[in-house]
């Protein structure tokens, strides 16, 4: 039911994304060009959420922003969980110093307040490493690099502790008799039967990284304007509060609804877990 | 439990040189030194100026050997200058880190209180379960600056009660409460689902225990079943989270300040990346997480002190 209900909310959110092309040749303007002549016009058949500060249309604009703000959530999702998990096999199956020192490591992380760290690293100028600057695709890129060395924490420590317990059943056991390698015993036989947890934190890792990249955004640090994410729109948002209060409902809905939604799934994986 | 917080304080030295070490290497990548900018602001300075400066500020040195007699300094008390501010960095550190105690501390207590009090109402009455379900994952899916944002325009734009941000002109506590009214609200509301969904799974469990059907069975009030029995054993994990939340707490902080236009260390941080002050950017951040850490080894240390089983 909470599964049905989170994979409902972001395949309504990605559907969302995708068509935001479709969308716009439909409505018939351009969310990227200003429209002077119709700053923060009331929602409308042409603006069915209005129009903001520079008279573009909001609803695009959420639509072009879900769709930077998911690339940015997925590609999180995936190097945390590829990193995390290698991590967490890594320090189940080595044991001794390995494991201790990569525990260490996760704990210290976990510790330290994310956030202020995550300023420091965002501010860093990526045009000294001959990356291209003020992009949307190298903002997604620096965004999700940085949020993968955080994210990984959470994905570690779940795998170890789940693979901690399966190294010691009788399988894996049987596996090795039977003369398999351990490569072949680790990602044949093992990560099948950790798969649930693995996915409970890959889902709990998207969730935090759609609120980080929106906090990062929102301070200015994330996604640079004039490409929308839902954290700059909000910034802008914040400076209209007293003219177009409306303004901030939106961005800050979608989030909510994006959020919920990686709840949701994680929630209904863990309560199908046996 | 002496051996715990020695092996602590050893790991938080540790954890804080390598958190130094690194993001003094990653600012060390930051474009744009101090003499860049007086060089911008200045159209007098010559080239040769320039390199005067750098190696009379010891700029022109290699980045490790600026390290190693910036954290020397730093061991020896000196915190030295921070640059946006133009005083003593010690001088803006300590007002941010009490003002930023005051916030964290009240959002705290409201957050703590509310959420087990959520959480234990869920558990105890029957059908409340899934409303307080629903409602600790939408708080926990509320980013923390949109509610700021939607708390200043109920209350500061739209009713008009409490001022948007800022700190307190007037002195007197009433004044400074108002001011504290929205930050510690944001905060508290976007900590209280954690608390609230962990104290509920807790005593859901402790609920469902043989020694609560024989606390019934004795015909003690319900009242006493709950707090008397359940709650203390369900306390427990919930001390945990308490723990383990310490860093997300500041990270909050960091985004309340911004919204609400208050001088702590959350905006001190952010204020100083903005500004290119690395020392003052550095120092905040250090303290910011000795603080995280040092919280987190007290919600350690009582969490033993409560449950016997953990000291042994």
């Amino acid at each position: 039911m909470r599964l049905w209900l989170g994979l409902a909310l972001l395949g309504a959110l990605a559907l969302g994304a995708l068509a935001a092309p479709l969308l716009q040749s439909w409505l018939g303007h351009d969310p990227f060009t200003p429209d002077l002549f119709n700053r923060f016009a009331a929602p409308s058949a042409a603006h069915p959420l209005g129009t903001d500060e520079l008279g573009r249309d909001i609803l695009l604009r959420l639509l072009h922003g879900a769709r930077v703000s998911l690339a940015v959530a997925l590609a999180v999702a995936l190097g945390a969980t590829l990193l995390g998990t290698g991590i967490g096999l890594l320090a189940a199956w080595a044991g001794g110093w390995t494991e201790a020192l990569l525990m260490r490591l996760a704990d210290g992380m976990l510790a330290l307040p994310a956030l202020p760290l995550l300023v420091v690293l965002a501010a860093v100028d990526t045009g000294r490493f001959g990356l291209p600057r003020g992009e949307a695709l190298s903002d997604i890129i620096r965004i999700a690099a940085i949020l993968v060395v955080f994210g990984w924490v959470v994905v570690a420590r779940l795998t170890r502790a789940a693979a901690l317990t399966q190294l010691s059943l009788d399988y894996v056991a049987a596996a090795r008799v039977a003369g398999a390698g351990e490569a072949r015993v680790l990602v044949r036989h093992l990560l099948p039967n950790i798969a649930g947890p693995i996915a409970v934190a890959t889902a709990l890792s998207v969730a935090g990284a759609i609120l980080a990249e929106s906090t990062l955004s929102f301070l200015g640090l994330g996604i640079q304007p004039p490409a929308p994410s839902w954290g700059n729109m909000l910034s802008n948002a914040q400076e209209m509060v007293f003219s177009a209060p409306l303004a901030a409902v939106w961005p800050g809905l979608a989030i909510l609804l994006a959020v919920t939604g990686c709840t949701l799934v994680a929630d209904g994986i863990r309560q199908r877990m046996p | 439990m002496l051996a715990l917080i020695a092996g602590r304080l050893v790991q938080i030295a540790v954890t804080l040189f390598l958190v130094s070490a690194a993001t003094w290497s990653v600012m060390g990548l930051m474009p744009g030194d101090p003499v860049d900018l007086a060089l911008m602001s200045d159209p007098q300075l010559t080239a040769e100026d320039a390199a005067r400066l750098r190696a009379l500020h010891g700029l022109d040195r290699p980045l490790h050997e600026r390290y190693l007699a910036w954290a020397a300094a730093l061991l020896r008390g000196e915190f030295g200058h921070s640059r946006l501010f133009a005083v003593p960095a010690a001088q803006v550190l300590w007002p941010a880190l009490g003002s930023t105690l005051v916030l964290l501390g009240c959002a705290l207590l409201l957050a703590g209180g509310f959420g087990v009090l959520l959480g234990v109402w869920g558990a105890a009455r029957r059908g409340a379960a899934p409303a307080v379900d629903a409602v600790t994952i939408l708080a926990q899916s509320t980013p923390t600056f949109w509610l700021g944002i939607l708390l200043i325009i109920l209350f500061a734009v739209e009713l008009g009660w409490l001022p948007a941000g800022g700190l307190a002109e007037a002195p007197g506590l009433a004044e400074a409460a108002r001011f504290l009214a929205l930050p510690v609200a944001t905060l508290a509301i976007g900590n209280l689902a954690g608390y609230a969904r962990h104290s509920m799974a807790a005593m859901q469990a402790e609920l469902g225990a043989n020694y609560i059907r024989t606390a019934r069975m004795k015909g003690l009030p319900e009242r006493a079943v709950l707090w008397g029995h359940a709650f203390p054993n369900a306390a427990i994990p919930v001390v945990t989270i308490l723990a383990l939340d310490a860093g997300a707490l500041v990270s909050g902080a960091l985004v309340t300040e911004t919204i609400f236009a208050r001088p702590g260390m959350g905006k001190l941080i952010y204020d100083a990346i903005m500004g290119n002050d690395y020392n003052l950017a550095l120092l905040a951040l250090l303290l910011a997480a000795l603080v995280t850490m040092l919280a987190t080894l007290a919600a350690d240390i009582a969490q033993r002190l409560i449950d016997p089983r953990l000291s042994r």
